[in-house]
């Protein structure tokens, strides 16, 4: 089985990883998604459990214009279920872009994008939003709404999946406690700092026990030590299981984490996506 | 709407509540919106109930009401009275038939000419009130026969006035209820106004709220909650002052004529009551509409 493909220009192919462990839960329960109406087919194929072995994401030939110019040429990779990528390369690559293609923020110019076995070009907004739920991103900015305490912001996904914060409240202490912000749980996003909120977003994003954890240069402001708990914790949610693509340009983050995981590293370079080397 | 959607609309889902945070002034010009809108419906629906019960009445009391005028010489007054008394006696459809008193007479002068009007010494018209009965009778009829029999007489069946009077009243009543509509045309384009500029100031918010998995009918409940409660709010403060307002004007008297009588009567009370519930159903018919188009335009 091919842990990882990486087609186009590259025509990459990588042998498997065994999976060392056995995945291991988030600390909580998974509970099924309350939904507003009755599901349809596809929102039921979002939310069922994936296959296993079938690739969470899956892009093919994708393309991306921005601005009149090309900014990702027929980049083709799949990311197989539990597996690790860092995404690197330099500023304006498209790194961001090929992240946001990967969760359906944005709609390639050519090219085929699938999460679950859904082309996600072909999913309405409510089945996105059903998308995104089994997708944790961690923007760089982190995005949180500043008018909310860091524990309701970290239970927003909770929140809007029709959750009873309530019953969930053993969980977000246990979440809060091991990103390390069980102290800062009640103040507010623009009070924390850089590191802090960077974990906050991190426990957001897991707190739907998504199946792939995306994250955008998530220790792009933070200092050398609160990177590595940071990876530490990326670390973590990938022997529970979780797939993870993390861009960054932090080459020694990568080495770092190759020493604690079995990480690809992709590089976008000249509009393509290309297998990094041994270098790193 | 499903049942779960309308329970939460209605009792409200405070944790879904506090995702969109307050905003200022959209908050206060749906209030002052829905409130001064519904001041103005409670007014228009008076004027529109005091203008239909008034052309009711007069279409009514003014369809059987005739008076017979005796134009005749003092000395031949009573005598032409008491024939015409005696034709309208005979004649079918006329109900009662009654000759004024002077003072009856001098009472309906007052207001031109005063209280002390020494009515005995003019030479005044004896005026008969005439009711018809519900089949009604024949004017034309008895104006020919009274025209034989009594030549001093002359019937105003008060035909010439009393159509273009309940004319009027009924197109009072009917501007009165184009005023309503309008009211509530204004106020959901004020509302649609607010809505929209809350969803815009909320780009961000939005943005993260799909970010983490919000369905769209999520984001909008809590815009839709938020206008529709404040429409309620603005609209019973509103309906409130409007029915002080109504109540604190002179009772209907026979003196003030139509402007005194502007107000509600009876089971009429309770109407303006629906208009907090009328105005909140505006408010999310509008919030609908907006955050609908909204969320559809920021995919």
């Amino acid at each position: 089985m091919d842990y990882m493909q990486i087609r186009g220009d590259a025509k990459v192919s990588i042998a498997a990883r065994p999976q060392a462990r056995r995945p291991r839960r988030l600390p909580r329960n998974r509970a099924p998604i309350e939904t507003a109406r009755p599901l349809g087919q596809n929102t039921r194929a979002l939310l069922k459990r994936r296959k296993r072995g079938a690739a969470v994401i899956e892009l093919e030939n994708v393309g991306y214009n921005y601005g009149g110019g090309e900014l990702l040429n027929a980049v083709s990779v799949q990311l197989a279920p539990g597996s690790f990528h860092f995404l690197t390369g330099p500023s304006g690559a498209g790194k961001t872009t090929l992240l946001k293609l990967c969760y359906g923020a944005l709609t390639p110019t050519s090219g085929r994008v699938r999460a679950f076995n859904m082309d996600v070009h072909g999913l309405d907004r409510d089945q996105m939003a059903f998308l995104r739920r089994r997708v944790g991103v961690v923007h760089q900015d982190c995005r949180f709404l500043d008018h909310l305490p860091v524990i309701e912001n970290i239970a927003l996904p909770l929140l809007v999946s029709g959750r009873e914060l309530n019953h969930e409240e053993a969980n977000l202490r246990e979440l809060l406690n091991w990103v390390g912000l069980s102290e800062r749980a009640h103040a507010l996003p623009p009070e924390l700092s850089g590191g802090e909120r960077q974990r906050a977003a991190l426990a957001r994003s897991v707190i739907l026990s998504p199946d792939v954890i995306i994250a955008d240069e998530p220790t792009g402001n933070v200092d050398w030590e609160m990177s590595q708990r940071l990876l530490q914790l990326l670390v973590e949610l990938n022997r529970m299981g979780k797939t993870i693509l993390v861009a960054t340009h932090d080459l020694s983050l990568i080495r770092a984490a190759k020493n604690q995981v079995q990480a690809r590293v992709l590089r976008i370079s000249n509009r393509q996506l290309q297998l990094a080397g041994a270098d790193l | 709407m499903s049942e779960g959607r309308l329970r939460r609309l209605i009792l409200g889902d405070t944790q879904a509540n506090r995702v969109v945070p307050p905003s200022g002034f959209t908050a206060h010009l749906t209030l002052f919106v829905s409130g001064a809108m519904a001041f103005l419906a409670v007014f228009a629906l008076a004027l529109s109930m005091a203008s239909g019960r008034l052309a009711d009445r007069w279409a009514s009391e003014l369809a059987r009401a005739a008076t017979l005028r005796i134009n005749a010489p003092a000395e031949q007054r009573v005598a032409q009275t008491e024939a015409a008394l005696e034709i309208l006696r005979q004649t079918p459809g006329v109900a009662t038939a009654r000759a004024l008193t002077g003072e009856e007479q001098a009472a309906l002068l007052a207001p031109w000419f005063g209280s002390s009007l020494p009515a005995g010494s003019l030479p005044l018209p004896q005026l008969i009130e005439v009711t018809g009965d519900d089949q009604g009778y024949d004017a034309q009829g008895l104006r020919l026969r009274l025209q034989a029999e009594v030549p001093g007489a002359v019937l105003d069946d008060h035909t010439r006035w009393r159509a273009p009077l309940v004319e009027a009243a009924r197109s009072l009543r009917r501007l009165a209820w184009v005023s309503i509509l309008l009211i509530g045309g204004a106020t959901a384009a004020m509302i649609t106004l607010a809505a929209n500029a809350a969803l815009a100031a909320n780009a961000q918010v939005i943005e993260v709220l799909r970010l983490v998995g919000a369905l769209d009918s999520y984001i909008a409940q809590a815009f839709i909650r938020r206008f529709t409660l404040r429409a309620l709010s603005g609209a019973a403060a509103g309906v409130a002052l409007g029915m002080i307002g109504v109540l604190l004007m002179p009772e209907a008297s026979d003196e003030g004529g139509f402007l005194t009588g502007l107000g509600f009567q009876g089971w009429g009370w309770l109407v303006p009551l629906m208009i907090p519930p009328l105005g909140a159903l505006v408010a999310f018919a509008a919030t609908t509409r907006a955050a609908t188009k909204r969320l559809g335009e920021l995919s």
